[in-house]
């Protein structure tokens, strides 16, 4: 959590004071409660639909990443950068040659690649995000039902840094403190799933009447504003809403979940504050108790849809002791004539790719029924750059993670020939239920999924 | 059954007489409340959402420092130079909107928590389930005005009061009833958003203005940062506030006051843009003085500095580029390499003649800030300085550039002049390298943590170069050709006036700052204060431009 007023440090209150919770250890699914294929709730309704989103910056050392193919097929061969990945292969897509254009805008370093990878528009402006990210249509679709319509995270503690927004102006602030997500998820509003008892809180009828008159308050502005701040009246309905929804939620009992179990940290590790923001190291320590917390937020149908940033896009993770930041490093580090690459700087995205299988790895391993959460969620991953000594916006390195519940086929290498790279952002919405005819602006637009790896 | 708290409660945590009236009585609360309901039919000319700082301010002046204000807000947006312009336009997301609540929750649990309420709860029950719902409209009227900076509507009241005895009634508890309706206070978008309503223009015939309630948070915000308080709010009531005389009188109380102080802090955060503090890491490895409290310190030195001069002393606005005086606190005096001031606690320094320290942007909260964690940064100092202080847009880097001369470090290229000088042989970067560079190579003598130095890899730092025009050869010749660029005070009052708006200014608003304000600014012998005076006394500044006016009334 942050103080309001916080201009502190950022480090100094991360993660948080509390201690002395343990680490949970995921259980299985049990049968009783899943169909024989692991596919169903046994009560016929079918395991929901989850998305997420993992994201890193400054994209990858060309030639290091994954061996490039000719023409779509079944396996991929990751190479030294992406090593952590190897192991998952098979629960894997991986999209090359997929490009940005731009007609004519400015590359604006840094932003011009995530955004037209993730709201299918360009942007006309430096810091312009003229559309919404594709988790939030997708987050309209299947977001409800759970207490959080999304979770957006970041691994180095930056409120301000996500790469989900529904424009310029409408970007949640992100978590970054473990306590503070533990809290948010699992603290008071929480209902144990598996508890025999469950008695409403009656708080939640007070603030529900609360919401009430919140709610009158803001009937009576409307047709007293202009246009743009009807729409933004329009955002904060949409909002009481929300939270009403997540309420109602809370008045229910839960469907008995085995798999759900309230983390714990009997480490302690929630409350240590972080010694540095930026060092790699611990960006990485924070970012695997991020996951863990998040493993279980999923598992435990408290969001379907979720947001993880790793680095941000002018990453500025960096190695005690040393001058240079990995994002300096990809501009202004020579390249080695004997490696054939900027060695820093390829370093700095070993660490990145290190984190991203550990991400891949916690779902993985999470048992759902004979599957995994894994199978059972899909998660795209990004970058803003292809080549971030350049600033390249083509062929831009996406991925997805997971089988989304049967909805994607995994495993392949799919090799976009030039085309925009909003098809894999289609794709994934059409994945997960989305019927959409088109999505994207200009160049950018496509109507084509990838049929491959759809099932 | 009740007992009314008279002001003496709220004395002892230093509010009555600051805002909350100067008897916290809800008696009279109530009664100034009926007797000034305010138009709640007015077009809204725009929506302002608070600012972090604002609402942490708010609850302070209104409940006292001892209640914690934690979450974490939606994010603004840095747009025309300023977060406080994106105010006008950022979004409430459902993520934002749970932190609105919760914080809500969790102020008016404090309020009413055993300790603080017998403070700042003045409707005491005779037994725990009892309600009077006189005292206790009264206590929301009067707390409600100051959040919504405007009396209570009748409706607004019953609705509270409503919500309070329900809860009161299903929790057995007085006090959970007043946190409930204190809570939909502080969620709701009357207090979240400051809505500027307003009225035809007497002196501009077709024209809309901000009507006197609008006014009354327009010049709080600009001069206290925080909601108006029970004069001004007053004033607004009876009308008076549309009385020049009345205007100018309450302007100069309050930037007669040391809450001032505050207010300029707020503005210079802003124009400053010392959000990044809360970004700001060094190596400690590299910078091992670098501490926590040297990160804090240097944000706190650097808005001392600001304050010191341009309220406390009254001084030029464009000594802020030449002062030698500054404030240190022992973890910045080991930064600074000189003995502290004032051991354990902070005192002024001042650096004698000849010393390069001259100028804030030659503090360390300055130069580290706008650096990397590792080393200095040339051009990121040189892009604050022209973006920042002097208004100027550097252009955005081109895509396909090869930086990787600048970290070459041979025997040919060991400063970052030798570094930066290859780099800007490359055409596509050498147009805004020359815009940026000269300045921030001049700050060369100052490394990633801000602390002196005259050579980097053993060699030399040249620290000369030449600001539109003027040439200097060290820091303290920068300071000066800083301080006397026409477009420092230029920069200042069209950064301000947008401040104030809390939206980005139309052209014929920044046309008004720079015919209107700029010469009033000079002629005050670019005071600050005089400054805020004219932009918050001038009636111009009040007017709705015609495309917020129209837009609102079109929705009739």
């Amino acid at each position: 959590m942050v103080m309001l007023k916080s201009a502190a440090p950022r480090r100094a209150v991360l993660r948080g004071m509390l201690k002395g919770i343990g680490v949970g250890v995921a259980l299985p699914f049990l049968d009783c409660f899943l169909n024989e294929n692991g596919t169903a709730l046994a009560s016929g309704l079918p395991l929901p639909a989850r998305f997420g989103t993992w994201y890193w910056g400054c994209g990858h050392t060309p030639g290091h990443a994954v061996a490039e193919r000719t023409a779509s097929g079944q396996g991929i061969e990751f190479l030294d950068e992406c090593a952590p990945l190897k192991p998952y292969a098979k629960h894997i897509n991986y999209f090359g040659g997929f490009n940005s254009p731009l007609d004519g805008l400015t590359n604006y370093v840094h932003h011009s690649g995530w955004v037209s990878a993730r709201t299918g528009t360009a942007p006309p402006n430096t810091g312009d995000i003229p559309a919404p990210t594709f988790d939030l249509l997708i987050a309209d679709a299947i977001g409800d039902g759970t207490r959080f319509r999304t979770l957006d995270i970041n691994s180095m503690g930056n409120p301000k840094v996500s790469y989900s927004a529904r424009n310029t102006y409408s970007r949640g602030a992100a978590e970054g403190s473990a306590l503070g997500l533990y809290t948010r998820v699992f603290g008071t509003g929480f209902a144990d799933p598996n508890s025999a008892d469950f008695t409403p809180d009656p708080d939640v009828m007070v603030r529900k009447s609360v919401l009430s008159a919140v709610m009158e308050d803001s009937k009576k502005l409307q047709g007293r504003v202009g246009k743009a701040d009807q729409v933004r009246l329009d955002a904060y309905f949409t909002s009481i809403r929300q939270l009403e929804n997540q309420l109602a939620l809370q008045m229910e009992k839960p469907a008995p979940n085995r798999a759900c179990v309230r983390p714990k940290d009997a480490a302690g590790k929630y409350g240590q504050p972080l010694a540095s923001i930026a060092v790699v190291d611990e960006v990485a320590a924070n970012h695997k108790i991020l996951t863990e917390i998040l493993v279980m937020a999923v598992a435990c149908n408290q969001t379907k849809v979720f947001n993880m940033v790793f680095n941000d896009a002018f990453s500025s993770i960096r190695r005690q002791g040393d001058s240079n930041t990995h994002h300096t490093l990809t501009h202004e580090e020579e390249t080695d004539p004997k490696l054939g690459y900027q060695p820093g700087a390829f370093w700095f995205n070993c660490q990145v790719m290190s984190g991203c299988a550990d991400f891949v790895a916690a779902f993985a391993k999470f048992p759902e029924g004979d599957k995994s959460l894994l199978d059972n969620t899909l998660i795209f991953a990004g970058s803003e750059t292809s080549y971030a000594r350049l600033h390249g916006i083509n062929n831009l390195p996406m991925m997805t993670f997971g089988a989304g519940g049967g909805r994607v086929k995994t495993g392949m290498h799919i090799v976009g020939n030039g085309d925009p790279v909003t098809r894999v952002g289609y794709t994934v919405m059409r994945a997960m239920g989305l019927s959409m005819p088109k999505w994207g602006t200009k160049s950018l637009e496509t109507s084509k999924a990838i049929t491959e790896i759809l099932a | 059954m009740f007992k009314a708290l008279t002001n003496g409660g709220l004395a002892v945590l230093g509010l009555c007489g600051v805002l909350i009236l100067t008897s916290c009585s809800p008696e009279k609360s109530a009664s100034t409340q009926a007797a000034a309901a305010p138009p709640v039919t007015a077009k809204v000319a725009g929506m302002r959402r608070l600012t972090s700082a604002q609402y942490q301010n708010i609850v302070a002046d209104i409940f006292g420092t001892r209640i914690a204000v934690v979450g974490q807000f939606d994010p603004l947006v840095r747009t025309d130079g300023l977060l406080a312009v994106s105010a006008s336009n950022v979004m409430t997301t459902p993520s934002g909107f749970e932190q609105f609540e919760s914080v809500a929750r969790s102020i008016a649990a404090q309020i009413v928590g055993t300790t603080n309420r017998k403070v700042l709860v003045p409707c005491v029950p005779a037994t725990a389930d009892a309600f009077d719902a006189a005292c206790t409209r009264g206590y929301f009227a009067t707390v409600g005005r100051l959040l919504f900076r405007r009396a209570l509507t009748n409706e607004e009241l019953d609705g509270r009061v409503g919500i309070a005895q329900a809860s009161a009634k299903s929790k057995g508890d007085y006090y959970a009833g007043v946190e409930a309706g204190l809570s939909s206070l502080l969620m709701s978008p009357s207090f979240l958003f400051i809505n500027e309503t307003m009225e035809s223009d007497p002196q501009h015939p077709g024209k809309q203005r901000l009507d006197a309630y609008s006014k009354a948070s327009r010049v709080s915000f600009l001069l206290w940062d925080t909601t108006p308080d029970d004069d001004l709010l007053a004033s607004a009531e009876r009308g008076d506030l549309n009385d020049e005389r009345e205007l100018a009188r309450q302007v100069d109380r309050m930037i007669g006051s040391d809450r001032v102080k505050r207010g300029v802090t707020a503005f210079f955060a802003d124009m400053l843009s010392f959000d990044k503090f809360a970004d700001l890491e060094k190596d400690t490895t590299l910078y091992p003085a670098f501490s926590l409290a040297a990160n804090d310190d240097a944000r706190r030195q650097l808005m001392m500095t600001i304050t010191d001069i341009l309220v406390t002393q009254h001084g030029d606005y464009r000594d802020l580029f030449t002062t030698r005086r500054t404030y240190l606190s022992d973890s910045l005096a080991r930064l600074y390499r000189v003995p502290a001031p004032v051991p354990g606690g902070w005192g002024v320094y001042e650096f004698p003649a000849g010393d390069q320290r001259i100028g804030i942007q030659t503090e360390v909260g300055f130069t580290s800030l706008f650096a990397h964690p590792g080393r200095s940064s040339p051009t990121l100092r040189g892009k604050a300085i022209r973006e920042l202080l002097l208004c100027q847009r550097v252009p955005d880097p081109p895509g396909n550039v090869d930086f990787s001369l600048l970290s070459s470090h041979t025997d040919e290229l060991r400063t970052a002049r030798q570094r930066l000088t290859m780099h800007a042989t490359n055409a596509a970067c050498s147009g805004c390298h020359k815009i940026m560079d000269p300045i921030g190579l001049a700050l060369e003598n100052f490394d990633g943590a801000g602390q002196f130095r005259t050579s980097e890899d053993g060699a030399a730092i040249d620290t000369t170069g030449e600001l539109d025009g003027v040439r200097y050869e060290n820091p303290a010749q920068l300071a000066v050709a800083l301080s006397k660029n026409p477009a420092i005070p230029s920069c200042v009052v069209n950064r301000l006036y947008a401040y104030s708006l809390g939206r980005s200014a139309t052209p014929a608003e920044r046309a008004y700052a720079s015919k209107t304000l700029e010469p009033k600014f000079a002629s005050s012998g670019y005071r600050f204060p005089e400054l805020l005076r004219a932009i918050a006394t001038d009636e111009n500044s009040y007017v709705v431009p015609d495309h917020l006016a129209t837009t609102a009334s079109a929705k009739e």
